[in-house]
């Protein structure tokens, strides 16, 4: 059984939840960038949720399946069609063997999650099939997906079509989306009156954004607490001795745009970071498109704990609805 | 010396060692890191050492942030206790200084460069206060490198050059970043040297190129079959310069599989290296010219 790329869209990658524990070489975790709507996804399916998904930005692919599977598509809202017939998002649907799975334009968020029963089965690379193009790692021969390649999928005999996610349980960010922020690291640089700007400016996603990292913009300038550069650090003020980075650190060179590193971060550099975006809300940067508005919110540690308790109690409320037989069954 | 610590949002704990770079700095973290994993604390997930700083990354579903920062902090009086002694390994890298590649590549992002008039090589040479581009590229392969961190990308290493620091060669990084830099260019941005594993973005400026491949992730490279990245911290490099004549011939042979970079397995004693730096380097290079 394999899928046939017809056309790859816009950049279409193979990822599931990442390889953890190469970070120390300069091999990011990677996978989803929006790791909820990837479990979800696979949930749908009947597929354990961290088999690989294809991850699809702004623009649809166009496949064909040789072979009866069920899908279901997650994640941002990216009309789907099965041989031009609609089909639900977050929800669970056939497609038989010969039909072609395509979509319309993408109405809202960046990355949508499809996931196949019985996952992309492409060889892993360092225990991931998530594909890392920097690293030629993972994916199609270390690359995102193109137009003409078969991809193979494995078996699966526990899928069913007519499960669907209620809407309250889709997770994605609202408009202006809200990015909770942990100060630490080297916040000690910036000048409290800065400080105090960054949380309040309205800033917005600019067009350097992807899977690396995100960068933003419309912010004033960020000043920095005078000092005598350290020996190796470099002359700007933004300058450090080179440090790791960690994912969701926050990193502003010349105190102008900052950036926020996403799952296939580089693992470090010479540039002050002023916190972390929370782990709870890295996914939702995912789903921003260029010049989404953002507000970074300071948040303290019992806070980014109870977000991050949250996330994962919806993820188990979705678990145990699935379980249960379709609702649209008479 | 003052170890700061940080948390690094709800997944990591940020330790920075001291803010200015040193070796004393570079094994007390590499000790840390070590301590720390050795510890083999339940939910820890990645130890990434770093120049003069390192990372922990945990699950704060297993262990609370909180209870995870107390637990590293306890570590810090048993590293300062460790020997500041490693047993690892000298490798000589060829390197062809001012290669037609890298000079194509600084050529067409000038702009971006604080002395669009020449070539990166003068300009270190100017500011690091050498008459000509020559004299710098002996000052860089005179003495050996100590390999600081290993990341940015796919198994990059930092080096930093085991000579005094006023001896240190330094530069700064590119006014703006490149969107290019061919793979395996020797780079140079602050006080550390870098070898770009594969080609893609970078700032620092670029001395040259060698044709010794670092990463391979098919793991086709002979001396890269057991394990894709080649470089870790603690290792120690000597540069070679080579022409181009030599270049093609390493190239030819990495091609055909016969390959094998020369090195030697040595003991690197920081004590010893702070008290006698022209004689522990000495015998660091007398290890490499016998193997």
């Amino acid at each position: 059984m394999t899928l046939k790329i017809i056309s790859h869209g816009l950049s279409t990658s193979i990822q599931d939840l990442g390889r953890p524990g190469y970070f120390h070489l300069g091999i990011p975790m990677g996978g989803a960038m929006d790791r909820f709507s990837l479990r979800v996804a696979n949930m749908l399916v009947g597929n354990p949720e961290d088999v690989a998904c294809l991850e699809v930005v702004f623009l649809g692919p166009k496949i064909e399946f040789t072979k009866s599977v069920i899908v279901a598509v997650t994640g941002a809202e990216l009309p789907i069609l099965v041989d031009g017939e609609p089909r639900d998002t977050w929800s669970s649907f056939e497609v038989k063997a010969g039909q072609v799975l395509s979509f319309e334009f993408l109405q809202a968020g960046a990355r949508a999650y499809i996931a196949i029963s019985g996952g992309i089965d492409t060889p892993t690379a360092l225990g991931s099939r998530s594909t890392y193009p920097i690293g030629a790692l993972g994916g199609v021969d270390g690359r995102n997906v193109q137009t003409g390649d078969e991809l193979p999928v494995g078996d699966s005999s526990n899928s069913k079509a007519g499960l669907s996610v209620d809407e309250k349980l889709r997770r994605l960010p609202d408009t202006p989306a809200r990015l909770r922020v942990l100060p630490g690291l080297y916040w000690h640089r910036l000048t409290e009156a800065s400080g105090n700007n960054f949380f309040s400016d309205e800033w917005s996603v600019a067009p350097e954004a992807d899977r690396m990292g995100y960068r933003f913009k419309g912010g004033r300038p960020l000043e920095f607490v005078d000092r005598e550069q350290p020996f190796g650090a470099g002359a700007d003020p933004s300058n450090i001795v080179d440090g790791c980075y960690c994912y969701g650190s926050i990193q502003v060179p010349g105190g102008k745009e900052p950036i926020v590193l996403h799952r296939d971060a580089v693992s470090g550099g010479g540039y002050f970071t002023l916190g972390a975006v929370i782990s709870a809300d890295m996914d939702f940067i995912g789903q921003l498109q260029p010049h989404a508005p953002v507000k970074f919110e300071k948040i303290d540690m019992a806070g980014a704990n109870s977000a991050r308790a949250e996330r994962k109690q919806m993820l188990e409320i979705i678990r145990k609805e699935l379980r249960q037989e379709p609702k649209t069954q008479p | 010396m003052k170890t700061r610590y940080t948390h690094g949002g709800d997944e990591h704990i940020y330790v920075e060692i001291d803010d200015e770079m040193s070796l004393d700095a570079f094994f007390k973290s590499l000790s840390m890191s070590k301590a720390v994993r050795d510890a083999e604390i339940d939910g820890v997930t990645e130890i990434c050492p770093a120049n003069a700083s390192f990372q922990v990354r945990f699950d704060p579903e297993v262990i609370d942030p909180e209870e995870m920062m107390s637990r590293v902090k306890k570590l810090e009086a048993q590293a300062d206790q460790t020997d500041k002694r490693l047993n690892t390994r000298i490798i000589e890298i060829p390197v062809f200084y001012q290669d037609p590649w890298t000079h194509e590549t600084l050529m067409r992002f000038r702009e971006r460069h604080q002395d669009p008039s020449g070539t990166d090589l003068d300009y270190a040479a100017r500011i690091n206060g050498y008459d000509t581009a020559e004299d710098f590229i002996t000052a860089h392969h005179a003495q050996p490198w100590f390999v600081s961190m290993v990341g940015f990308v796919a198994g990059l290493p930092f080096l930093y050059q085991l000579v005094e620091r006023e001896k240190q060669l330094q530069v700064p990084k590119y006014l703006s970043p490149r969107t290019d830099t061919p793979k395996l260019t020797v780079g140079h941005g602050g006080c550390f040297s870098c070898i770009y594993s594969v080609r893609g973005a970078g700032g620092y400026q670029m001395f040259g190129i060698t044709p010794m491949p670092i990463y391979d992730p098919e793991q086709k490279i002979s001396y890269l079959e057991d394990f894709m990245v080649f470089f870790r911290p603690g290792d120690i490099v000597k540069w070679k310069p080579v022409d181009r004549a030599e270049y093609d011939e390493i190239s030819a042979a990495v091609e055909a599989g016969t390959y094998q970079p020369r090195m030697a397995e040595v003991e690197f004693d920081l004590e010893k290296f702070n008290a006698d730096m022209t004689g522990t380097n000495a015998k660091l290079m007398e290890a490499l010219n016998d193997a």
